[in-house]
């Protein structure tokens, strides 16, 4: 049980164990798909989005010789849970599974991570608990894979889908997964990261890693704005989004184009109930870090002000990619008071199954 | 308010608009079977003459893809930027809770009851059997 008596407290909504590879992961998996990784010598799949050595990836004082970035539960314990002051983090994995060209061995790495998560990080660490990784390239499987791990163990706390998927992400291809995560309610994490069998962007596939992340926005708009026009906002009425990594910035000018072409149009889309501007303040949270908003001082607060709501922002470190130094991820320059909602009270909100933790 | 006399009612033909100004200010009166509603012609997020909108109905859905169109020309949609106004009440459907358009009471009055007025004496000729159309203003 977590104490929750400090002002100091932290609920970090995004770090990353690494999988140290796919041997780690074979303990949990069929004979058949054992077979398929040992015979064919599959390793490394770590996502493109996320080369292991770029500097991205891991900050420099938490690198490991030899291993990925964040692969053993000691080096989290040192260098998050306790170099960060963490009471509770969420585990976000991010490795082949989910974006797998075999939707038959997507769903089986996924469930792989799903098993290695539990028994190798939940079961020996208190403070942890985790996103339910799922294959989106099968949603009914991914579907099962939700109702598998939310009925059996409480630790699971979302569902984790990644941004650019083979289709829009409110068509009703995906609505099986929004179905179970609503049945289970758990919220939806959108973490960035592309299959990268299309471009990375919009309009061609970028030359250098700079471009493809900071082009991640532009994907995290389409996305929200598919989930908006396509209703899911009003078909899935108790399901939250939370958009991770997907840096924070954005989502002012986006909320305030989309509110606005939606007023004339509206009449295309009347399963749309409410604008990008109600839906982002009501049913979208996201994680600070990246925080790319404006740096401390007037232009935050207007940020802030503009953003319309205290309940949007959910503290994280992103553990282990690099944004900042030292031990603190929170943004310099926020009010104590709204640090203190993004660190503690808007977690708990997003999260129901995290309150089951607290004393 | 005053009562003014602005038309009569046989001059809008049942789904049709007319434009009128009242001290100043330009007032569009819709005829919907029979029954007279008046807005300002003003749209409230830039001024459009909303007389020059489409009249439609207005598309509701409960879900998604699934969408009825009811109250067939209930609705004047600016010609601007296509914000939908209720012509009942002025209400936005786009942003109910933010945007609404001024609504004026219209009413058909028999010839007998006018209070005349200068609109009256100037242009529309008093008939003791025909009905007028007055605006509260």
């Amino acid at each position: 049980m977590v104490n929750t008596g400090s002002d100091s407290m932290k609920i970090d909504c995004d770090i990353h164990p690494g999988v140290p590879g796919v041997e780690a992961l074979l303990p949990y998996m069929s004979d058949f798909w054992r077979e398929q990784f040992v015979n064919r010598e599959i390793d490394g799949m770590e996502l493109a989005s996320y080369p292991p050595t770029a500097p991205i990836s891991c900050r420099p004082d938490w690198r490991e010789k030899g291993r990925p970035p964040g692969s053993s539960l000691e080096t989290v314990r040192r260098q998050a849970l306790d170099g960060l002051g963490l009471s509770l983090a969420i585990c976000n994995p991010l490795y082949g599974g989910q974006v797998a060209m075999s939707e038959h061995m997507g769903t089986a790495v996924s469930a792989a991570v799903n098993d290695w998560i539990r028994h190798e990080w939940l079961d020996r660490e208190p403070r942890l608990r985790a996103s339910i990784v799922v294959a989106a390239q099968d949603p009914i499987a991914a579907a099962a894979e939700i109702d598998r791990c939310a009925s059996s163990d409480r630790r699971f706390v979302q569902v984790l889908m990644l941004v650019a998927n083979e289709l829009t992400l409110g068509r009703r291809y995906y609505w099986p997964i929004f179905e179970a995560a609503q049945r289970h309610g758990l919220p939806i994490g959108i973490h960035a990261g592309s299959m990268q069998r299309y471009p990375a962007t919009p309009t061609g596939s970028p030359t250098h890693l700079l471009q493809d992340y900071a082009s991640a926005p532009q994907m995290f708009c389409a996305q929200v704005q598919s989930l908006l026009c396509e209703g899911v906002f009003s078909k899935f009425p108790d399901l939250t989004f939370v958009l991770i990594e997907s840096g924070v910035g954005w989502v002012v000018p986006f909320m305030w184009r989309s509110t606005k072409t939606w007023r004339g149009v509206r009449g295309e889309v009347p399963w749309m109930k409410r604008p990008a501007i109600d839906e982002v303040r009501d049913r979208i949270r996201m994680t600070i870090q990246p925080f790319d908003g404006p740096d401390a001082g007037p232009d935050l607060e207007r940020f802030i002000e503009q953003l319309g709501s205290d309940d949007i922002l959910l503290f994280s470190s992103d553990y282990p990619h690099w944004h900042f130094e030292g031990s603190d991820a929170m943004p310099p320059g926020l009010s104590s008071e709204l640090a203190r909602k993004i660190a503690w009270q808007n977690p708990l909100n997003t999260y129901p199954r995290l309150r089951e933790s607290l004393s | 308010m005053t009562k003014h006399v602005v038309g009569r009612a046989a001059d809008i033909a049942p789904g049709e608009r007319m434009v009128v100004t009242l001290k100043g200010r330009p007032i569009v009166i819709f005829n919907l079977s029979g029954e007279y509603f008046g807005l300002l012609n003003r749209c409230p997020h830039q001024s459009a003459d909303l007389s020059r909108g489409i009249a439609t109905g207005i598309a509701d859905s409960d879900e998604p893809g699934d969408a009825v169109c009811t109250r067939s020309g209930e609705f004047i949609r600016c010609p601007w930027h296509g914000w939908e106004f209720d012509i009942r009440t002025g209400q936005s459907w786009c942003d109910p809770s933010r945007i609404k358009v001024r609504p004026f009471t219209v009413r058909v009055e028999a010839g007998r009851a006018l209070v005349e007025g200068p609109y009256k004496a100037e242009a529309i000729p008093v008939s003791v059997d025909g009905d007028y159309l007055i605006v509260d203003a």
